[in-house]
């Protein structure tokens, strides 16, 4: 499969003296987290089926400092933030999709002030706009009338008002879109947020995504859809913790989307 | 002695507004305390954000029940206030029923009316709040935060409203001439049947007592505000107009950092260089914050517009999973501890003596501000646009740059992307290998 993917990077764009259409910011999940690396492969296919004249950083790409400032290290943050962007200006970028909430939020609402300008998207969003323009397809496929609930990520949704992209898609698959009790601006987040991925719940009586898990567990779904790599590994230990797994997969939107084209 | 009452009333009244001013100063004086922070900015959007949030009581609504009960006692304090201008004008003057001599009998009796049925309205609603806070015991009016005084304090208003609103009727069902005139007196009429058979002189006896009850309830009240978390009333307006405008997601980039991490990036600069003239107060005392005097002005007056209505706690995911945080206890703590160093400043003359306290640890505690997931919950539930995500990471940020005392996960992850760009020890060069794999 691998062979089959197209991933060139800024450095080889710049060699021959081009610039891609956008350049596609991975994520330290989606480079080394295993999960997540999947959501990355199934974006790129979604990428290379649509034709879009995409690149990476690659080894130039670096934490965009989101947990470090959470945890209240602005230092390090800004220090990351800063020498990200020179990358990003020496290559004048212009237009960043990401498939991470988190790398979302942080490059389109504190790079800014630092010096770093860019037109930035959450992947669904991408996908959405391919889809408008019409270079790229969705069928349901596999999908087809499945129960499919969506756990809004909190960095997308309640911090950035993206509510209907991811949901729009989902109906694209001819899904049956099932909602939480808690959605859209009172969604409960996964857990994960403000570097709490990074450490040990504080002392209490049930884990923040246990407790989403049930609500999601409610709408009894088939499938829990996540557009975060951070929320798909905190909904996926819920479903174990609950013992689910067995009936119920936690599948990213591109991964939906890509599965369903057989890519 | 025929002005005693003229001159009780002015003398009641100057006294309660005076006292009010006095506490209002104080307030004013103690939410400045605060660092300067430029919200001077869109200003058409905080007009608007005033408008829909605190006027139109936008966000109230969200949830249908409290917001309506919420809006009809928020109505008929506004409208019911016209009848205490009267009430004020007739105490001074000694005047009775200024209204009628100034406006068509049928246009004052429209008015009474219409406060009438408010009255009423804002009595069922306060006995409905005081029945969820008490028999059907809403969770979030029990939250550990919510013993003592923070209790007392919330049933303290309903009592207080509740006795007015029975007093404007006692005092209109009791008015014989009011009641003679038979316009205005929709629900007093009712009230009036029950004071049948009393001599004409008892009833003006408890007219008046009604009356000045009534008046100096509401003085009283006024006082109370200062004390109690009833001060959103009137902080709720400006607390909408400087909310924040920008995107939730996006936290303050600190400043004095940006200036020392430009300084570290530019090859250029000599780092041993003298500080330019007259920069050295340029750097802040310290990084994030330990004590009430480190948040900005408008965080500290968060901290007094905060009504405890719990609806942050009550969205946290801390909170709902047995963790120790609760958004509302970070604003309580703050307007707690700012209202404790405004006390020091008064005894001190003016100046602020360290007492050996502040607000992290002594109010809030690093088990609580570790336990934020910043996932905006409580930011979003709040009715009058409070942000209690803005100090929990200012807290965390002194926590980090001036103790390094965060959790060591934490510390390891941020080892991590120093190192080698990711909160894992990965190495940077390998960030591409997931494209062969």
């Amino acid at each position: 499969m691998s062979e089959l993917l197209k991933v060139p990077t800024m450095a080889e764009f710049m060699a021959q003296g081009k610039q891609p259409e956008v350049l596609f910011w991975v994520g330290c999940a989606g480079s080394f987290d295993d999960r997540a690396k999947k959501i990355t492969k199934a974006f790129v296919k979604l990428l290379n089926k649509a034709n879009v004249e995409f690149a990476v950083l690659g080894t130039e790409e670096s934490c965009t400092g989101d947990p470090a400032k959470r945890s209240g290290n602005e230092f390090l943050f800004q220090m990351q933030a800063v020498t990200n962007i020179e990358v990003l200006n020496a290559y004048e970028v212009k237009k960043i999709v990401t498939a991470c909430p988190h790398c979302f939020n942080t490059i389109k609402n504190e790079y800014p002030e630092l010096g770093g300008n860019y037109e930035v998207m959450h992947h669904t969003q991408f996908l959405k706009t391919l889809l408008n323009e019409g270079r790229l397809t969705i069928a349901g496929g596999q999908y087809k009338g499945k129960r499919i609930t969506f756990h809004d990520p909190c960095y997308l949704g309640r911090a950035n008002n993206v509510y209907e992209a991811p949901r729009e898609l989902i109906q694209k698959l001819e899904a049956e879109l099932v909602e939480m009790k808690n959605c859209r601006r009172n969604g409960l987040c996964c857990g994960a947020g403000g570097a709490q991925m990074f450490k040990e719940p504080e002392k209490g009586d049930k884990d923040v995504n246990v407790e989403r898990t049930e609500q999601a567990l409610e709408t009894q779904p088939q499938i829990i859809a996540a557009g975060c790599p951070f929320c798909n590994t905190m909904m996926t230990d819920g479903v174990k913790a609950k013992e689910k797994e067995a009936d119920i997969e936690v599948m990213d939107i591109a991964e939906l989307i890509a599965n369903a084209q057989d890519l | 002695m025929p002005y005693l009452s003229n001159i009780l009333f002015a003398a009641i009244l100057i006294f309660s507004i005076s006292f009010f001013v006095k506490n209002v100063k104080k307030l004013t004086r103690n939410i400045k305390l605060g660092r300067d922070v430029d919200v001077s900015d869109n200003k058409s959007q905080r007009w608007k954000n005033m408008t829909m949030i605190a006027l139109g009581q936008s966000k109230m609504v969200r949830r249908p029940v409290a917001g309506l009960l919420h809006i009809i006692v928020y109505v008929g304090f506004i409208i019911i206030n016209l009848e205490v201008l009267e009430i004020i004008i007739d105490g001074i003057t000694g005047s009775h029923r200024i209204g009628l001599k100034v406006f068509p009998l049928s246009f004052y009796g429209g008015l009474i009316g219409a406060f009438e049925i408010l009255a009423v309205l804002v009595f069922i609603s306060v006995t409905l709040f005081w029945i969820r806070r008490n028999i059907i015991r809403l969770q979030r009016f029990w939250k550990s935060e919510m013993t003592s005084w923070p209790k007392n304090d919330g049933n303290n208003i309903l009592y207080f409203e509740m006795v007015l609103m029975t007093l404007f009727l006692i005092m209109n069902a009791t008015d014989v001439h009011f009641q003679g005139m038979n316009s205005g007196n929709v629900i007093s009429q009712f009230i009036a049947s029950w004071f049948g058979g009393i001599s004409g002189e008892t009833l003006h006896v408890i007219e008046r007592t009604a009356w000045w009850l009534h008046i100096t309830g509401i003085l009283v009240f006024l006082n109370y505000l200062y004390y109690s978390k009833h001060l959103h009333i009137l902080l709720a307006f400006p607390n909408t107009f400087y909310g924040k405008l920008k995107p939730k997601g996006q936290l303050d980039n600190l400043e004095a950092v940006t200036k020392e991490v430009k300084m570290m990036m530019d090859p250029n600069v000599d780092p041993f260089a003298a500080p330019a003239e007259g920069t050295e107060g340029d750097m802040p005392a310290k990084f994030g914050a330990s004590d009430v005097q480190d948040l900005s002005w408008v965080q500290l007056m968060n901290a007094y517009t905060c009504t405890e209505c719990g609806r942050c706690t009550s969205q946290c995911p801390a909170n709902q999973t047995g963790k120790k945080l609760s958004p509302r206890k970070i604003m309580m703590d703050t307007r707690d501890r700012l209202e404790e160093v405004g006390k020091n400043i008064d005894t001190n003359k003016g100046e602020f003596k360290d007492d050996g306290k502040q607000l992290l640890d002594n109010y809030i505690s690093r088990e609580e501000l570790w336990a934020c997931t910043s996932c905006n919950a409580c930011v979003e539930a709040c009715p009058v646009s409070i942000d209690p995500l803005s100090i929990i990471l200012d807290m965390r940020r002194y926590l980090v740059m001036e103790q390094s005392a965060a959790p060591v996960e934490l510390n390891n992850m941020m080892t991590n992307i120093e190192n080698n760009g990711a909160p894992w020890p990965y190495n940077q060069m390998d960030r591409l290998n997931w494209k062969d794999e």
